[in-house]
């Protein structure tokens, strides 16, 4: 038996070709609002990837340092360093904000990173793709080459400029800004000193307070003011663990002796994923639900439009005994090669349309074979109406009178 | 070999019911012979369309008696369970325009029964490039419909009718669109294809051309048919 809807789609291949571009560009924009999501789950993982910590020691009842704010003291990781299990233990700051190199910013991530006794510490970008890594105490940086800048770039942050000495690949927050990575210590004044007015108002002020200045107590006023102008906070401690250890129960050991809140990798990925980026991803999954009705409207308008050319010739068909399933098979066929097409061109152009999008899109094999599953389903679906309306005609319409 | 093609006894067609029913066969009744060419006349509204729709299973009459070949096909009811398989397998169909499925080629259209009937493809478009040979059009086997001139696309449609060898064949006007000299040409084939393949053939027609050639025809007026001898005129 001859393939009719195989002979209809040569016969008027121009119009398929025209319709299954159009849908494809559709099936395109559906295939890239899901990369986008994945590409946001695998920043997540990145980030967590790249820290190279099996622990994250936060703030206590906090949810940081990534999902919330979280604050703790810069010494706190020498006791954590002396806990069973712990290989090592490193502070680390993250602040999101713009990052200015001349005249043009760029949102970053800015990352302050604790000196390495040996190698590369947790928090530190894990391999460069260009230059070095910081060797200096200050005013030297680490930039992730998303963000545009070049080794030798002087980038302001806050009221200091760095030189950027090395870069580094994928390396980027959890909302895909690229990380730009510094000294802890200029990372802690960037996050949390003073402007000069501020600090000039709060020394006034505490000038002008008897319990700070007092006459009998010299040196009092002196240690407040450095108190106030310095700081002692980080965002998080980043743990890795020996060899061989569980990171449930180092972790639960830290909860239970430092009175800190830690977090395992599992347990960040959650608040990463189920957490930080949980709206975008509803919000990502209304778009694919709106798209694919759309798509299903475009398929069955398509669809119903072609059947409807043909209603002579399927009475024709059923009056000289042509099988109802053979005709619904034809239908059904061309809106399954139309989805086909649909889908070729889709994937293509997401393909081609990736590099373009200015974050991280990731569109994996998986969600193309779910996404081609869905589009056949929506097709098949879709020439359903066509499919009772060529049933319902009338065979005596190829008879005149 | 049956004496009859088909037999028509008593037919009769009502639509609706109660104060509005219309009659729209009262009494028809025709019997045509294997290789038998018959004309069937009337006057718009007397019923044609209904007798050709009747005869072709596609609408069901209300009572009444057909017999195909030897099979008794409606009495008082459908005798048979499959219309569609009977319209395939038994009646062939050549329409006013020739309706031909514009995205298939020529052999094709004419091969699709027989491949619906469950006919191996080979053999289907080896039957339909015979009666395309037999009706002269075998030089366009691979042309697409629209490629055909409306002479051309008759005689398609008449192979189409015929590729399945059904006992009859019901065409409806085939001359309609075509200049006289073509549509002679039409009626020269039908009969030539009745007498071949022994089939009886019903042309209902207005045509005032072709009327002198049919050595039977049938006049149906208020849903009655009356048998009248025609001229029988040879072909010009």
């Amino acid at each position: 038996m001859i393939s009719l809807a195989g002979r209809d789609i040569v016969h008027a291949w121009g119009k398929f070709a025209f319709t299954g571009v159009g849908l494809g560009l559709l099936i395109g924009v559906t295939l890239s609002m899901a990369g986008v999501y994945r590409g946001m789950v695998d920043d997540g993982k990145a980030l967590l990837d790249n820290s190279g910590a099996d622990l994250w020691v936060v703030q206590r009842d906090t949810l940081g340092p990534y999902a919330e704010s979280s604050s703790l003291a810069d010494d706190a990781y020498r006791g954590i360093l002396t806990m069973p299990g712990v290989a090592a233990a490193a502070n680390v700051t993250y602040l999101t904000m713009q990052v200015r190199k001349g005249e043009r910013d760029v949102r970053a991530m800015v990352v302050g990173i604790a000196p390495a006794l040996r190698g590369v510490a947790p928090g530190w970008p894990p391999y460069l793709v260009a230059g070095r890594q910081i060797t200096r105490s200050h005013y030297e940086a680490v930039a992730d080459v998303s963000s545009g800048f070049a080794l030798g770039d002087r980038l302001a942050i806050r009221r200091s400029q760095y030189t950027v000495v090395g870069l580094t690949r994928r390396m980027v927050s959890s909302s895909g800004d690229p990380m730009v990575f510094i000294p802890l210590k200029d990372a802690q004044e960037a996050q949390f000193l003073k402007d000069n007015d501020a600090i000039w108002q709060s020394r006034r002020r505490s000038e002008a307070n008897p319990a700070f200045n007092r006459p009998g107590v010299p040196g009092l006023f002196d240690a407040v003011i450095a108190s106030q102008s310095s700081n002692a906070s980080v965002n998080a401690v980043l743990v890795t663990l020996k060899p061989g250890q569980a990171p449930d129960v180092v972790a639960e050991s830290i909860r239970r002796w430092k009175r800190l809140t830690v977090y395992t990798r599992a347990q960040m990925e959650g608040i990463l994923v189920g957490k930080l980026i949980a709206t975008s991803s509803r919000q990502i999954g209304m778009f694919l639900v709106i798209l694919a009705i759309v798509s299903a409207t475009i398929v069955a308008f398509i669809i119903y439009s072609l059947t409807m050319d043909k209603i002579r010739e399927i009475a024709v068909l059923k009056l000289i005994g042509t099988r109802n399933r053979t005709i619904a098979a034809m239908i059904m066929q061309q809106a399954v090669a139309l989805g086909l097409i649909g889908f070729a061109v889709g994937k293509i152009s997401a393909t081609f349309a990736v590099p373009i999008f200015p974050k991280y899109v990731l569109l994996t094999p998986l969600d193309a074979l779910a996404g081609l599953f869905v589009v056949l389903v929506i097709c098949v679906l879709a020439s359903l109406v066509s499919i009772r309306m060529a049933l319902k005609v009338d065979p005596a319409e190829a008879i005149g009178g | 070999m049956s004496d009859y093609g088909i037999r028509i006894e008593g037919l009769r067609k009502r639509y609706g019911k109660g104060d509005t029913a219309v009659d729209a066969l009262k009494d028809v009744n025709m019997q045509v012979a294997p290789g038998e060419v018959v004309g069937l006349i009337g006057p718009s509204g007397s019923g044609k369309s209904t007798l050709l729709k009747s005869l072709g299973a596609v609408i069901e009459p209300s009572a009444g008696r057909m017999v195909l070949g030897e099979q008794v096909i409606y009495d008082d009811g459908w005798k048979v369970r499959d219309l569609r398989a009977l319209r395939r397998d038994k009646i062939g169909f050549v329409f006013q325009a020739p309706y031909l499925i514009p995205f298939l080629d020529v052999t094709d259209n004419v091969a699709l029964l027989p491949m619906l009937a469950g006919v191996a493809n080979a053999q289907a478009r080896a039957r339909a490039i015979e009666l395309l040979t037999a009706l002269d059009v075998q030089h366009r086997a691979r042309a697409m419909p629209s490629q055909l001139s409306g002479g051309e696309q008759q005689r398609v449609a008449i192979a189409r009718g015929l590729v399945n060898r059904p006992p009859v064949i019901l065409a409806d006007e085939p001359t309609a669109p075509l200049d006289s000299v073509r549509a002679m040409a039409v009626i020269r084939i039908l009969n030539d294809m009745a007498r071949t393949y022994e089939t009886a053939i019903i042309v209902v027609t207005h045509d005032e051309k072709i009327i002198p050639t049919f050595k039977r025809i049938y006049h149906i007026r208020d849903g009655v048919t009356h048998e009248e001898a025609g001229e029988g005129r040879a072909f010009a």
